[in-house]
């Protein structure tokens, strides 16, 4: 089942299913995909700031951080 | 031979060219944008000089913000000037994936290149086996050399590499189909190639990374993360952080600056008494010393507040704050890069805006250049004292000090003023550039001392050399305006003081105090203070006010000094209560006080808001480089100042 990265609980690992670019525009998923997330990539929301937002996800071994908004245009698989 | 370095953020590029040039750096300009140039030079083993341009760090060739916008101009261009011989990629060893996107996209634009593996020491830490000859042989024999730019290590075999580069011919291609034609910024398609370009990368790796390394070392920097961006803890040190920061730029910048202040103070003395008398040495001694000393007094705040900068950015916990609170800065057309300069805005408002060079949206940074000024600087500080002491009475509501309160009231009405104003230009400003907190987190770094050096010299270079010019000016031309005065009233006005019969020390010190406080009124500036009267009248201001407030356009805290030449008595109003008795003696026409709690409040407002400083004018200028920001900022905190303190003055009257 796909979810939101945004919707991903802390410590759990996902892979990265789609990028939609409908809903933050063509200019985030570039920067997005430029970051290295993109399709098969795995993803583990580590931390997260203390209003929930924005979150830091590991990607493969490096931490980046992401705004709720960010997180919510990226689906993912839970493994 | 010209080269051009180039990298990810955070992959150590800066620290490589600072070693390769030392302090052999300029900063210059891109044409037509705000984004400085930075080159430098270094001599090989052969004595041959070879010119190095340090670009912006950027993710991918596709621009997302301006400074990565230079660097696609760059490499669009084939035929420019700023083309280089050799290319070197500085890529961040222990995350290879993502920096070879960077590298592999330069690689199919046919660019000589050489690849150089930065912080091989922490990928080696983190059991990161890389075959160098493999990865070379993947890209067509382009050399591949690690480095530890932090320690110095693999240097001697970089330089060789670059005095003996041979572009390597015939490359074979690693991505097809997208730069064929060239570099072009398409949108459509972008995410496609960079996506096929990334499964190439990952597939490339997988013959080149024998081990993928444990986890170990990342999970400890982890650990620290959850601690710095903890709900408590977090806040609380950053709180800290702050308090130190601010402990040591008061502590630590005050002596320097009554040094500076005293070394030019002598200076134009001893010019006054060694050189004869006239026009020319009055100039030197009163208006070029002093305009010069006016720009190196802030040197010791700027060194001070960037090597914290400093020590926060490169630490790594500058993210660490960022991501925190983003979320607060967020409604206000600001994110969280906009904090570092907001609160250095209380120490002082030019480093602060020179610190908006980490916001890399540009629509973000320009809103937190324009509103930093609102933020109660420390040269408002004196003002404020003078102020209080006049006409608030000393009296305590409860356990708090009224005087104590109406200073914290004033650092606070600064704030609420300066996201309220943030969230005017949120709607005012228009940009197509989205914005976005997809950053990185790198691992915690010791800071490199080098690093710090060549910083502040470049910082404090380009306050002196760019703002000091515009300072320097300005302050020449207040100069003239506040000495020199239309020839026979200036005579009337000297020659109006009685001269006293008997002169003793004290009496000649008198007598050359109401001279100046003649010969002020009835210089230009004096003349203008006195025509603006009906203007200011209703703010609860008279003429010698308006001349005070002219005078203190160069810099706020001058108000003090030119109260009391007008009043003739001296400006240590905390030692010597004179200045406060004439203040609080001072009548209207009619016979009311000048300085009641309406006036004195109205005044205090004034000065909150007002721009009475050219010196951050000046950096706004640098920094937006268009005259266009510094008006505008000019012409909104004027008009603020103006309304804020009309209503204080006639709701109090």
């Amino acid at each position: 089942m796909s979810i939101y990265l945004s919707q991903l609980k802390i410590h759990k690992t996902a892979v990265i299913d789609r990028l939609d670019s409908d809903k933050g525009g063509q200019m985030l998923t570039n920067k997005l995909a430029d970051m290295g997330v993109y399709p098969g990539k795995k993803v583990e929301v580590v931390f997260k700031a203390p209003s929930g937002d924005p979150i830091a996800v590991d990607l493969e071994g490096y931490t980046l951080s992401l705004r709720i908004f960010e997180a919510s245009m990226i689906e993912v698989k839970e493994v | 031979m010209k080269i051009t370095l180039v990298g990810n953020p955070n992959s150590g590029k800066t620290s490589v060219f600072n070693y390769l040039t030392g302090l052999n750096q300029r900063v210059g300009n891109y044409p037509g944008v705000t984004v400085d140039k930075k080159t430098g030079r270094f001599r090989d083993e052969n004595g041959t000089s070879h010119e190095i341009i340090d670009l912006p760090g950027t993710y991918s060739l596709y621009p997302k913000t301006r400074d990565e916008e230079v660097v696609y101009q760059v490499f669009s261009d084939q035929a420019s000037s700023d083309f280089s011989d050799v290319v070197v990629v500085v890529v961040d060893a222990s995350n290879l994936e993502r920096n070879l996107l960077l590298f592999s996209q330069l690689y199919d634009l046919k660019i000589p290149l050489i690849l150089a593996l930065n912080m091989s020491d922490v990928a080696e830490k983190m059991g990161i086996a890389i075959d160098y000859k493999k990865l070379s042989e993947i890209f067509g024999g382009v050399k591949v050399l690690p480095l530890v730019a932090r320690k110095g290590v693999g240097f001697e075999e970089l330089k060789a590499a670059l005095t003996s580069f041979e572009p390597v011919v015939d490359r074979p291609v690693f991505l097809s189909g997208e730069f064929e034609k060239g570099l072009s910024d398409q949108a459509v398609g972008q995410y496609e190639f960079v996506e096929k370009r990334y499964k190439k990368i990952q597939q490339a790796l997988s013959f080149v990374v024998g081990q993928k390394g444990d986890r170990k070392l990342v999970e400890r920097h982890r650990k620290v993360d959850r601690w710095l961006t903890h709900p408590v803890w977090g806040y609380a040190v950053f709180i800290g952080v702050l308090f130190i920061i601010f402990q040591a730029i008061y502590a630590w910048s005050e002596w320097p600056m009554d040094l500076i202040d005293n070394v030019f103070l002598k200076l134009s003395q001893f010019t006054k008494q060694s050189l004869a008398e006239g026009v020319f040495t009055n100039l030197l001694a009163e208006g070029i010393i002093p305009g010069l000393g006016g720009v190196v007094i802030f040197i010791p705040q700027i060194a001070l507040l960037f090597t914290f900068i400093f020590l926060l950015e490169e630490s790594g916990y500058m993210s660490r704050v960022v991501f925190i609170v983003d979320r607060l800065m967020r409604p206000f057309g600001l994110n969280g890069r906009s904090i570092v300069p907001l609160i250095s805005g209380v120490a002082c408002a030019i480093p602060a805006i020179m610190a908006t060079r980490t916001i890399d949206n540009w629509k973000e940074r320009l809103i937190t250049i324009m509103v930093t000024p609102l933020m109660s600087c420390s040269a408002r500080l004196p003002v404020y004292t003078l102020l209080i002491a006049a006409v608030i009475p000393d009296n305590s509501i409860g356990p708090f000090n009224v005087k104590g309160m109406v200073l914290l009231g004033l650092y606070l009405i600064g704030i609420v003023a300066a996201l309220l104003v943030a969230l005017v230009f949120k709607w005012i400003i228009r940009s197509k550039q989205m914005s976005f907190l997809v950053m990185e987190l790198p691992l915690y770094k010791m800071p490199r001392w080098n690093n710090l050096v060549v910083t502040l010299l470049e910082k404090v270079r380009i306050f002196v050399f760019d703002a000091g010019k515009v300072i320097f000016s300005i302050s020449i031309i207040l100069w003239v305006l506040a000495t020199y005065g239309p020839a026979e009233r200036m005579q009337q006005a000297e020659a109006s003081v009685q001269k006293p019969i008997n002169l003793t020390e004290e009496s000649k010190q008198q007598y050359d105090k109401e001279v100046a406080s003649a010969k002020l009124e009835n210089s230009f500036i004096g003349i203008l203070g006195k025509r603006i009267e009906p203007a200011i009248k209703p703010l609860g201001y008279n003429w010698q006010i308006g001349i005070a407030l002219i005078t203190s356009f160069a810099a706020r805290e001058v108000f003090v000094g030119s109260m009391a030449t007008i009043y003739s008595v001296g400006d240590d109003f905390e030692e010597d209560t004179s200045l406060l008795d004439k203040m609080r003696s001072e009548t209207n026409r009619d016979g009311s006080q000048v300085y009641t709690l309406a006036s004195g409040l109205s005044l205090m407002i004034f000065y909150a808001f007002a721009m009475q400083c050219m010196s951050t004018l000046a950096i706004v200028l640098r920094e937006t480089k268009h005259w266009r920001w510094p008006l505008i900022q000019l012409g909104y905190m004027t008009a603020l100042a103006y309304v804020s303190a009309f209503i204080t003055f006639q709701l109090l009257q």
